[in-house]
């Protein structure tokens, strides 16, 4: 065979990417009902409960109506739901049970460039899944603004990180049973540390700071300032910065560990 | 001139821990052959599949495919190359066509080409009626010629079969065969593993027999039954102790033999006028492989 002289060897190449993007976009044809069902269901029951719930005992927090506050809140909580746990048990079943990685990675795919691919899919659900709870909140009280066009992207952006961590704990689980933990020991109290529900200001020092570190409170933030409250300056680029850079890292983890599962 | 190749190993290892899966392997694939790798499960023949689409990487050795050194430039070897794995895993609610069409993007079929493309896997596969038929719903026989059909749906100059008729009945196995046939009478370049003797005799214009991760032999089928077992068996029947007797008997006249379940059969019998009650055969692969590797095939 003649040797090629100096082959071209693209990283990310779109191509890939498009490839592996339009094999979960027509499997999706298949199974979007459920999807969006599971998607759009469970956090309109959150912001109905709660509003009704706690709405009933509350009628404003920071000055804005409970339902307003929910509706806001729970769009972390649909985008960690339509991302976190597609990233984990969607990846896991595509390795382990379907072999669906070792096809593509047969095609001109390279790990890195599967993983991206899987995030930016799930990445897009979320930012579309993620305004369900802030769209079922108008009509019980929440006044549309012209941000809530910018609530998609930054949903995006945090369902980026979140799709790469679910897909980090898939690539480094042995079993189905490791996912207990992590919803269990990470997902849960981040989730009830949000902010979502109630705000933060009554906790102790120490949980306030805490939930600095916590990427789902800034989201929190980011979509009740874009929402309600109007942009925060500085403050939330920080914010933006934050679950930017949580995207960035959970994206390159989420490749080592993919790439230690697929290639031996 | 060196003939073209489309593979080339060079002392490659493979290890997991304490096992070496691949033991400085040599292997050649010239460019329009049938090379069939022949050995028992767990000989080294899947992980060398691996090996040739860097989803393993080598611990020792050179590797090329088409021209391409791994992994570094695997890339682009697996554009031109197509593989068939062992198992399935076809994405099984998605309809046959819905399959090729996601593997003709992956395989970076240009926008123009892809519809032809499809048609044409189809037609080699013998689908075209089952086209809107999701996967689940197709038979054991379908899935595997549309597991073919996945893998040469960008015309590839090479393609990797591994064991690629495994677990199906006679009859099936049987409609592939015609069908790897076809590939390669269209010069299309093949490496299969198969630990079925009739299969690497049927369709391998080489047969590398594999065992513990190394090459014991590789030759025309012909060639290798000719050389290892000679051109004639003689199979000798009876209870366990006559086969004791016979063994010793055959021993003693510098004849080899092996056991063939209720038998003996004794190898290389030209000219030899011992057990006027034994049935004379043609030698064949599987006596090659068992004299090679002391191992029976399933």
């Amino acid at each position: 065979m003649a040797a090629v002289e100096s082959p071209r060897i693209g990283r990310l190449e779109r191509s890939a990417l498009t490839g592996v993007l339009v094999r979960e976009v027509v499997n999706y044809s298949s199974y979007w009902k459920s999807s969006t069902f599971s998607s759009t269901v469970e956090p309109t029951i959150y912001l109905l409960a709660f509003g009704f719930g706690f709405g009933s005992l509350v009628s404003t927090i920071a000055g804005v109506d409970y339902v307003a506050f929910v509706g806001t809140g729970t769009v972390a909580t649909a985008v960690l739901f339509s991302s976190a746990f597609p990233g984990m048990f969607g990846t896991f079943v595509k390795y382990q049970f379907q072999r669906t990685y070792d096809a593509i990675l047969a095609a001109p795919v390279d790990t890195e460039e599967l993983v991206t691919a899987e995030a930016v899919w799930i990445a897009t659900r979320a930012g579309v899944y993620g305004c369900v709870p802030m769209l079922v909140a108008i009509p019980f009280g929440l006044d549309p603004s012209w941000g809530m066009l910018g609530v998609p992207a930054i949903a995006w952006i945090a369902g980026f990180g979140w799709a790469c961590f679910g897909i980090s704990i898939a690539g480094f689980s042995k079993s189905f049973e490791n996912f207990n933990y992590v919803v269990s020991a990470v997902l849960t109290p981040l989730f009830l540390l949000a902010g979502s529900f109630f705000p933060l200001d009554t906790f102790p020092q120490w949980a306030r700071v805490l939930a600095q570190l916590n990427p789902l409170h800034h989201l929190v933030q980011l979509v009740r300032d874009a929402v309600i409250f109007g942009w925060d300056g500085w403050i939330d680029v920080a914010r933006l910065g934050a679950i930017t850079a949580f995207g960035f890292v959970m994206w390159r983890i989420a490749i080592i560990a993919m790439t230690r599962k697929l290639v031996d | 001139m060196e003939q073209e190749l489309a593979i080339r190993l060079r002392g490659a290892v493979k290890r997991y821990g304490p096992i070496t899966a691949v033991d400085h392997l040599d292997l050649e694939v010239p460019v329009g052959t049938c090379v069939g790798l022949l050995g028992p499960n767990g000989a080294g023949k899947s992980t060398t599949m691996r090996l040739l689409t860097a989803q393993s990487i080598a611990d020792e050795g050179e590797i090329e495919v088409l021209g391409f050194r791994l992994p570094k430039e695997s890339k682009m070897a697996r554009a031109q190359s197509g593989l068939v794995p062992q198992l399935d895993n076809l994405d099984t609610t998605l309809t046959v066509e819905q399959n090729l069409r996601v593997f003709a993007h992956l395989y970076r079929i240009p926008r123009a080409d892809r519809r032809d493309a499809i048609e044409r896997a189809l037609e080699m596969a013998k689908l075209v009626d089952r086209r809107g038929s999701r996967v689940d719903k197709l038979s054991g026989g379908m899935r595997r010629r549309l597991l073919i059909a996945r893998a040469l749906v960008h015309g590839p100059r090479l393609v990797l079969l591994d064991e690629p008729t495994v677990g199906l009945d006679p009859q099936v196995r049987q409609e592939l065969w015609a069908l790897i046939d076809a590939l390669r009478s269209k010069g299309t370049t093949i490496l299969m593993s198969t630990h079925y003797i009739e299969e690497a005799q049927r369709l391998a214009d080489t047969v590398m027999i594999m065992s513990h991760g190394s090459a014991v032999a590789a030759g025309s089928p012909s060639e290798l039954v000719l050389e290892h077992a000679g051109r004639e068996v003689l199979e000798v029947y009876g209870p366990p102790a006559r086969l004791a007797e016979v063994e010793a008997e055959a021993g003693a006249a510098g004849l080899r033999t092996r056991r063939t379940g209720t038998s003996v059969s004794i190898l290389d019998v030209d000219g030899y006028k011992g057990f006027p009650e034994g049935v004379r055969r043609l030698a064949n692969l599987e006596d090659v492989f068992v004299l090679l590797t002391g191992e029976e095939i399933a």
